[in-house]
């Protein structure tokens, strides 16, 4: 960020405008990438009964491991099952579980979050010792720890994530009223006399609403992440459910027949990649108007 | 002493001027087109002259002192003109050449010293590096010029300073570090950006001081930039009047405060309140806002909001003329040399008495606030903060009442108090005869309408995410002023009208709107529930000159009609002189001085008004140097609370004074009343 | 300053104790009886043995007195027995914990070597390809699996090109050093044995990078953001107006600032790094602890995975405590 960008010569030279679209591309290219990358995902999810080829369990014993072909897009695994379609049924699962996790996260802890700011005292003090201590734990190993307490299956393993994710939301959620109940708009409302719900309502979780929309979005790739995780553990998905994670789990010894660990865990980088696009773009998008006058 | 400088080589001729700048053009780039900040500014600085330009948000001033010293950054670009330093040609250097000039030949100080230190680096080093990467110095002898700077700058136990990190000081403390930094390497030119705008009066009036010295003792010379013309004159003895991004007025300060030549400088100069103007007078304010920076008008650019404006104006744009002998102006109508009319003296505001006897409309007694600071180590006891400390306060119906102090005086706290937004730790609130020390949230609720509070922030304010319709609408809804959505509709309307707002500008949302224009959106909705008291909580302090006069107007004018009670919270000795009846002086959490709002400020008996009147930086007016820093809130001193900077304290003293009625309707809490003089004996009629 | 370390310490050991109490009680809650499990279906029938085991094995008490026990069993540093293996889990640990140190010390300071001066450089070429190579690398270390990413590592490099050695930790014909550590590194540097050395370290590049990956996609995106940060300030602009060199501000004035956020996130990229380690020493056949928690997780181990629990979290607090303690020596205005 040098500050020396003057011309040679200081000649009287007005210069032109800098193209617009080029610093638009630049600005908000990646952001509409990634929403198209997710929305392509979620159609997926959504078609897959329909649009894949085989069905996801469908063995072939005597087609295994076999290389991509113009029968098997993706090539089949260890029991002869189509990869693609597979594929295509483990999206329905992750983005679910991604989404659930996530969407209900972050509704409870926020929630949670924000009364205990605006409630302050012995409610607030509680739940900072509560969240601290679901936090002092890396967040894999705790779900991991509860996956395996409650039991191998899909439900148990979002069950695990949810605990261990909603402390996150409440934290952020209360650290944004917080910040929200010393602004002056928040002072003006209560000298208004309006009911503490209607303040809390109106003008405290609407502002709170874009910096928590960023770390949604952002936070749905991480949990796609774990979810994959858990499952490449064998802690998630029960076989032989499709699920990105245990498919890459069967062929992680697979050096030779690549194609059966390779796949689903590309399919796991471009979604999360998707997602964090959309984030780092909302990001950008709320930031300057938030700090225009 | 060591640690002086060594002789300067290459010594230019005397008369060459440090700064000659021609028709300077700077531009910021942006997707809808360049826009003009600087347009074809030209002035001369000679050594040991002094510059002040003067102009409000948007004018320029601040990227023509960018500009200078080619500190701009992308996407704002000098696109014309010439800057010469002692006849070099500053916009032709490049890099090392640049750097060497910058920090050495030519210095500068920013507005913000809470921001200009880096937190993490100690005192000596931000002082010393650019002395030593100058070459200026060795290391040795550049830490003993450091401490010796500092102490000149007048920071307390420089060698302690020295060793410490910003955080441990004041706003007042790190601007002198900051000037400390400025001139360690003796610097010709000293290019100082809104200096003191963020600190208090009497603060401001110390470092002003130290800039006058500056220039005095070395020869520096010095441009200040300010929105403050009081400040440029007790500094600067030219001034460059900006508007627009053009000089449209350059003379003698002096000249200026007087007979200005320039409309706009004209408006600049009587729109501020002043001390010693005659009571009653009101503000002249001049409606509008600056042009668009990118589309300029053709003709003069003042002429869409001049009100001497001739045919001429629209459609030739006037260039820098020579009205006076030194005296230039950019202006058709004074081009011939001829004055502008005096401002128009309002009409007499029909003297308001408060009805005698009446019951006060709120009533504070001994009122308390202690915040609970941070705790100083695991065991011990934690911090107090003592934001009030006693105050009484009585206001009657009809009534308007100032409360004046500078920072951590506690007067935002105490309108917090009696807005019941916080709770006071001791003492009582009434209101219309209810005490509302302890009242719940619910108990408040059916006082509120009566009781008011405009905000000072007009961008914090208003929730962002609402238009101004809903925000005006809201409070009738949930009062139940307004059965349904279209009554309260109509009620907005003229509640928009009432403080001056467009009918059509109800769907905005509050970023759309200027400052000026939010807080009018904040003064109507006070106004929504028919309130009795308004608590204006320095409404006006983060609006620019001419804006300000227009709500100060518009207040004063809604007080008529609508017979409204003001408490009205300030640090702008001026801004409340205009507006209160009655004023109230805040020192450290209590009241030491309270009295009618004319014979206050021109008879202040108590020596902190006294230090605090003349610190306000008018022209003629002699001012006390207040020493030292208000003291810390955390720990409170015993006896009187000023007793530590007061020029007159007394062994006395050591025994708190109460507030005590010395004439009638005056109270002073001062064992000597009255026994500092003000410099020049008593101020205006 | 000593109230500040006082402060953090008393907070951490609570927080151990409260962490402890927590994996109890997961422990304590599994759905299922775990003896039933354990015993077999032809045991289990037998209500005296049933009995017998749940006595042994002291389920019959009151939860609080449990727990007490298990306390009393930490503090003696026993962990329970895992089922798998048979030995004390605290025992398994302690065989494993130097490989994934190893492993982890070398990705963290990888990370360090590589993150930092990454984001730096974004920072201060801001908008150039310097940048945008740099957003990229970290855009694909966050979003990549660890898992595959350590399978694609593998495959390409071993399987395909063959430049990197197989997975483990040495060669499978090659000899440990006897070490006293368990660091291979290490150990045979103090051996002098030159040829293992080359070898372990070898075998460490693969897994290193793919363990690190994730974290210097963290760290490069937060260094790079703290620094604009720092940039944009107004004691770098007063820097310039003081005619200092570019590089004297980047490094000396807005460096320093910086890293106060960016050593935040050292405690969450330690995180990354146990989690990753699972996954990365499970692909590569690294005998640490990241495929020991594989292993019991698999088996659905619990003295195992609560043991590792504990430990990790442990460690987990030790270096949040660490990162704390160190604000005071970044930020002057901590120390009070």
């Amino acid at each position: 960020m040098s500050a020396s960008t003057i011309p040679a010569a200081a000649t009287p030279a007005m210069p032109a405008p800098r193209p617009r679209w080029r610093r638009r591309l630049r600005r908000y290219g990646p952001a509409w990438t990634g929403g198209a990358i997710v929305i392509a995902w979620v159609l997926v999810a959504v078609l897959a009964p329909w649009i894949s080829p085989y069905p996801p369990d469908a063995q072939d014993v005597v087609n295994r491991l076999q290389p991509p072909t113009t029968a098997h897009w993706l090539g089949t695994d260890v029991l002869g099952r189509d990869v693609f379609s597979r594929l295509l049924h483990g999206a329905r699962l992750s983005l679910l579980a991604g989404f659930t996790v996530v969407l209900l996260g972050a509704a409870i802890g926020t929630t949670v979050g924000i009364v205990a700011a605006w409630a302050r005292g012995i409610w607030d003090e509680a739940l900072m010792r509560l969240t601290d201590l679901v936090l002092c734990f890396p967040p894999i190993i705790l779900a991991l720890a509860i996956a395996a307490a409650l039991g191998i299956g899909t439900r148990n393993t979002i069950l695990a994530m949810l605990v261990v994710w909603w402390p996150k939301f409440a934290r952020l959620g209360r650290a944004l009223a917080l910040v929200q109940r010393s602004q002056e708009y928040v002072e003006a409302a209560t000298v208004l006399g309006l009911r503490p719900s209607r303040i809390l309502a109106r003008h405290i979780l609407p502002n709170t609403l874009g910096p928590l929309a960023v770390l949604v979005t952002l936070d749905l790739g991480n949990a796609i992440l774990t979810f994959a995780g858990l499952s490449f553990l064998g802690l998630g998905v029960v076989p032989p459910t499709a699920e990105w994670g245990s498919m890459v789990a069967e062929g992680r010894e697979l050096v030779e027949q690549w194609w059966v660990a390779a796949f689903p865990g590309l399919a796991i980088l471009t979604v999360v990649v998707g997602f964090n696009f959309c984030g780092d773009g909302l990001r950008d998008w709320l930031d300057p108007k938030g700090r225009s006058r | 002493m060591d640690g002086s400088l060594p002789a300067r080589t290459g010594a230019t001729a005397a008369d060459t001027p440090v700064l000659e700048v021609e028709d300077l053009r700077t531009v910021f780039l942006t997707d809808a087109g360049a826009v003009r900040a600087v347009d074809g500014v030209s002035f001369t600085v000679g050594p040991g002259e002094t510059l002040g330009i003067v102009g409000e948000s948007g004018s320029g001033k601040s990227v023509t002192a960018l500009s200078l010293i080619r500190l701009l950054e992308e996407p704002a670009r000098i696109v014309g003109g010439a800057i010469r330093f002692q006849g070099r040609d500053v916009l032709a250097m490049r890099g090392a050449e640049l750097r060497d000039w910058r920090g050495d030949r030519a210095a500068m100080v920013f507005q913000d010293p809470m921001t200009g230190l880096n937190p993490v680096i100690r005192i000596l080093r931000q002082v010393t590096e650019h002395m030593i990467s100058h070459g200026r110095q060795t290391p040795a002898k550049a830490r003993v010029r450091a401490v010796e700077l500092l102490r000149r700058m007048g920071v307390a136990a420089p060698e302690r300073a020295a060793a410490s990190f910003p955080h441990q000081f004041s706003g007042g403390m790190r601007q002198r570090v900051m000037l400390a930094i400025g001139v360690a390497n003796d610097p010709v030119l000293l290019i100082a950006d809104e200096p003191t705008t963020a600190l208090d009066v009497t603060i401001q009036a110390q470092i002003l001081d130290l800039l006058r010295n500056l220039n005095a003792e070395f020869g520096t010379a010095i441009i200040l930039i300010s929105h403050d013309l009081g400040v440029i004159g007790t500094v600067c003895r030219r001034v460059a009047v900006m508007y627009a991004g053009e000089v449209v007025e350059e003379a003698e300060t002096e000249a200026v405060l007087t007979d200005p030549r320039h409309p706009y400088a004209w408006a600049l100069v009587n729109a501020v309140p002043r001390l010693d103007s005659p009571p009653g007078a009101g503000l002249t304010s001049i409606e509008g806002a600056p042009p668009d920076a990118l589309n300029p008008p053709a003709g003069c650019r003042f002429a869409p909001r001049c009100p001497f404006k001739i045919a001429k104006c629209e459609t030739d744009h006037p260039p820098l003329m020579e009205v006076a002998p030194g005296r230039r102006a950019r202006c058709w109508v004074t081009a011939d040399g001829r004055p502008l009319p005096p401002p128009p003296v309002a009409a007499e505001a029909a003297a308001r008495t408060p009805e005698p006897g009446a019951p006060p409309l709120l009533e504070a007694t001994g009122l308390a606030k202690h915040f609970p600071g941070a705790r100083n180590s695991f065991f011990g006891p934690r911090a107090v903060v003592h934001a009030v400390n006693g105050v009484d306060l009585r206001l009657v119906r009809g009534e308007s009442v100032g409360v004046v102090g500078e920072s951590g005086c506690g007067k935002s706290t105490l309108a917090r108090l009696v807005t019941r937004l916080h709770e006071p730790t001791a003492g009582t609130v009434r209101f219309e005869g209810r005490d509302i020390t302890r009242a719940s949230a619910a108990e408040m609720r059916p006082l509120r309408p009566r009781l008011q509070m405009v905000f000072q922030d007009p961008y914090a304010s208003l929730n962002p995410r609402m238009r101004v319709r809903d925000i005006l609408a809201e409070p009738l809804l949930a009062h139940g002023r307004a059965a349904t959505r279209a009554e309260a509709d109509s009620r907005v309307l003229d509640l928009m009208a009432t403080v001056g707002l467009k009918p059509e500008w109800a769907a905005r949302f509050p970023h759309e709107f200027s400052g000026g224009q939010r807080q009018r959106v904040s003064i109507a909705r006070a106004l929504a529930l028919d309130p009795a008291l308004v608590v204006a909580d320095e409404p006006v302090s983060a609006l620019d000159v001419n804006v300000q006069a227009q709500v100060l107007n518009l207040m004063l004018d809604l007080r008529q009609r609508l017979s409204l009670s003001y408490l009205f919270i300030a640090h702008d000795l001026a801004v409340v002189r205009a507006f209160c009846d009655r004023v109230a002086v805040m020192y450290l959490g209590r009241i030491v001085e309270e009295g009618p709002a004319i014979a206050l400020f021109a008879w202040p008996l108590h020596p902190y008004t006294v230090a605090l009147t003349s610190a306000v930086p008018e022209p003629g007016r002699e001012r006390v140097i207040l020493g030292g820093e208000p003291p810390s809130t955390l720990r409170l001193p015993t006896g009187c609370v000023f007793r530590a900077r007061c020029p007159v304290a007394q062994p006395a003293c050591e025994a708190p004074p109460p507030l005590a009625e010395v004439e009638t309707g005056r109270r002073v809490a001062c064992h000597f009343p009255g026994s500092f003089a003000p410099p020049g004996g008593k101020l205006g009629g | 300053m000593p109230r500040y370390i006082a402060t953090r310490l008393l907070a951490a050991v609570a927080m151990a104790v409260l962490a402890s109490l927590v994996v109890f009680l997961i422990s304590a809650l599994v759905p299922g009886d775990p003896v039933l499990a354990q015993l077999g279906d032809i045991a289990a029938s037998n209500p005296a043995t049933v009995l017998e085991t749940r006595a042994k094995w002291g389920l019959d008490l009151p939860l609080w007195e449990r727990y007490g026990i298990f306390l009393n069993g930490l503090v003696h540093g026993d962990l329970g027995v895992s089922i798998a293996t048979r030995r004390p889990v605290l025992e398994d640990i302690v065989q494993y914990a130097p490989a994934t140190m190893e492993l982890a010390t070398v990705s963290f300071l990888l990370t360090l070597l590589v993150g930092i001066p990454l984001g730096i450089a974004a920072a201060v070429w801001r908008d150039t390809w310097v940048d945008s190579l740099a957003r990229a690398v970290s855009l694909l270390g966050v979003s990549a699996p660890t898992f595959w990413l350590a399978f694609i590592m593998l495959a390409i490099f071993y399987g395909g090109l063959e430049w990197a050695p197989g997975p483990g930790r040495l060669d499978p014909i090659a000899f440990p050093p006897e070490g006293p550590t368990g660091l291979f590194l290490v150990d045979s540097l103090l051996h002098r044995d030159w040829e293992t050395f080359w070898d372990s370290a070898a075998h460490l590049v693969l897994p290193a990078i793919v363990l690190a990956a994730a974290t210097i996609g963290l760290i490069t995106r937060t260094t790079r953001a703290a620094m604009l940060d720092s940039l944009g300030q107004d004691y770098v602009r007063v820097s310039r107006a003081k005619g200092l060199k570019e590089r004297a501000i980047v490094l000396r004035h807005a460096l320093p600032n910086a890293l106060v956020p960016v050593v935040t996130l050292g405690g969450l990229a330690y995180a990354n790094l146990l989690a990753g380690a699972v996954m990365t020493e499970t692909v590569f056949a690294w005998p640490g602890l990241g495929r020991y928690t594989f292993r019991s997780a698999a088996a659905l181990d619990f003295p195992a995975i609560m043991g590792i629990t504990l430990v990790v979290s442990a460690t987990y607090l030790l270096v949040n405590l660490l990162v704390d303690l160190s604000y005071a020596a970044l930020d002057p205005r901590v120390r009070r």
